[in-house]
């Protein structure tokens, strides 16, 4: 019985869980910053006439995109509460904050 | 009448306004290709001119290798544009280090410093060819307490870092600073660009256009510094695994940083590998697809662009005019004692 209200806030998150979209665009990160929270997801859009990439090797929200083509939407979900850093793979100048509470 | 006079004015409006977008994209096109007027430093390691003598005597002092034979300007000489002429850097005993000795120049405006990316500042990188073993195969605490006997380099490293001593922080930060201060000197291009039309030839101008055009070469070769720091397969071949070796991310497998172009003239041969001899053949295998197109992650940016010999001739013409005078510096001949 005492699960059912954590239950209930666990469906109210992912419910209310919102969807950010970060372009690639002039070999940048658009936005440079997020604040999200646990469920939410990164959106990445490729705006650029060439090949970009996403990734974070920070721990709990590990991911790699992979080689991503102009115009192609990649999303990725946000699994653990921390700061964390998103690069491109291939443009080391790209860099995206994103505060996952 | 009116309604003619209303469209007429309608006409010579969106013409004003076309016009100063033009002008304003003109504007910024340019920005992007000037020489920054201040060199980046970062906060704990500020740029005075204390760092700048030391550090310029541990560049050229050959007592910083196991057998005092090399200098970090033995691999990176100024007259040879800030690298050697070798396909592979030498070390000591005529050792063959695994890639081309990059530039020295414009390193103060990258992000990630060696043809991998492995370090990160000036200040990351300094130590590592003073202890590769294919290098200067140096054991840092030999020379950190060699330093330290030495009443010149005690004396300089005080005026330089007062109070922090001779360790591998200071000694790097020294090396950095002095790195840090060689950067491009005015080249044609950089007159061509401001508005002097007849610096540079026809043929380099039109090279210019295909370059940034038709070529796609400032996909990659962007900004003042003509690298935007990317990393790139790049269709070479060969066993090198490059920045994959660091970590084993699909995107980086036989990836290598982009180079910079300023001076690239004076630094032949080309590639990390230092299998290429000429501009005209470097720029033949990127716009061409690379030696071996369908391997293993080629970059995207890799492609055949389907250009005239003469267009590639060009694009050499416009790489030529990045060259410009030697950067003004007194090497040192007599080193601290």
């Amino acid at each position: 019985m005492n699960r059912v209200p954590i239950l209930i806030l666990v469906v109210l998150s992912f419910l209310c869980a919102k969807d950010y979209i970060v372009d690639q665009k002039g070999k940048t990160f658009l936005p440079a910053k997020i604040n999200a929270k646990v469920g939410d997801r990164l959106i990445f859009k490729n705006s650029d006439s060439f090949s970009h990439n996403a990734y974070s090797d920070d721990e709990g929200n590990e991911f790699d995109i992979g080689m991503q083509s102009p115009g192609q939407d990649i999303a990725v979900e946000l699994k653990a509460p921390a700061t964390i850093a998103v690069e491109c793979a291939i443009h080391p100048n790209m860099l995206l904050t994103v505060e996952v509470k | 009448m009116n309604l003619e006079k209303s469209s007429r004015a309608l006409f010579l409006s969106i013409f004003i306004i076309v016009a100063l977008a033009e002008s304003v994209n003109a504007t910024q096109d340019i920005k992007k290709w000037l020489r920054p007027e201040n060199i980046p430093a970062p906060i704990d390691n500020k740029i005075t001119p204390a760092r700048v003598e030391l550090g310029k005597f541990l560049y050229f002092d050959p007592s910083l290798s196991r057998d005092g034979t090399i200098s970090c300007a033995s691999c990176h000489n100024p007259l040879i544009g800030w690298s050697d002429n070798q396909p592979k850097a030498i070390g000591i005993e005529d050792r063959e280090g695994p890639r081309n000795s990059p530039t020295v120049l414009n390193t103060a405006y990258q992000i990630r410093q060696f043809w991998d990316g492995r370090a990160k500042t000036l200040e990351e990188q300094a130590l590592g060819p003073i202890q590769a073993d294919v290098e200067m195969d140096m054991n840092l605490d030999i020379l950190l307490s060699k330093l330290n006997k030495n009443i010149g380099y005690v004396a300089l490293f005080e005026k330089a870092y007062p109070s922090e001593g001779i360790t591998d922080t200071t000694l790097a930060k020294a090396i950095a600073t002095f790195e840090r201060t060689i950067v491009s000197t005015e080249a044609p291009f950089d007159k061509f660009i401001k508005g002097d039309k007849e610096v540079i030839s026809k043929s380099a101008q039109d090279g210019f256009k295909v370059f940034t055009g038709k070529a796609h070469c400032a996909d990659c070769h962007d900004g003042f510094n003509f690298s935007d720091g990317s990393f790139h397969n790049i269709a070479l071949g060969g066993t090198d695994e490059g920045r994959y070796k660091i970590r084993k991310r699909a995107a980086w497998f036989h990836a290598f940083k982009t180079p910079t172009l300023r001076d690239i003239a004076k630094s032949a041969p080309y590639f990390h590998d230092g299998s290429v001899k000429t501009l005209k053949e470097a720029t033949t295998i990127c716009a061409t697809g690379g030696r071996y197109p369908n391997g293993k992650n080629v970059s995207t940016f890799i492609k055949d662009r389907d250009l005239s010999e003469i267009e590639i001739d060009n694009i050499v013409e416009f790489m030529k005019t990045l060259s410009g005078k030697i950067l003004s510096i007194l090497v040192p001949t007599k080193f601290p004692q």
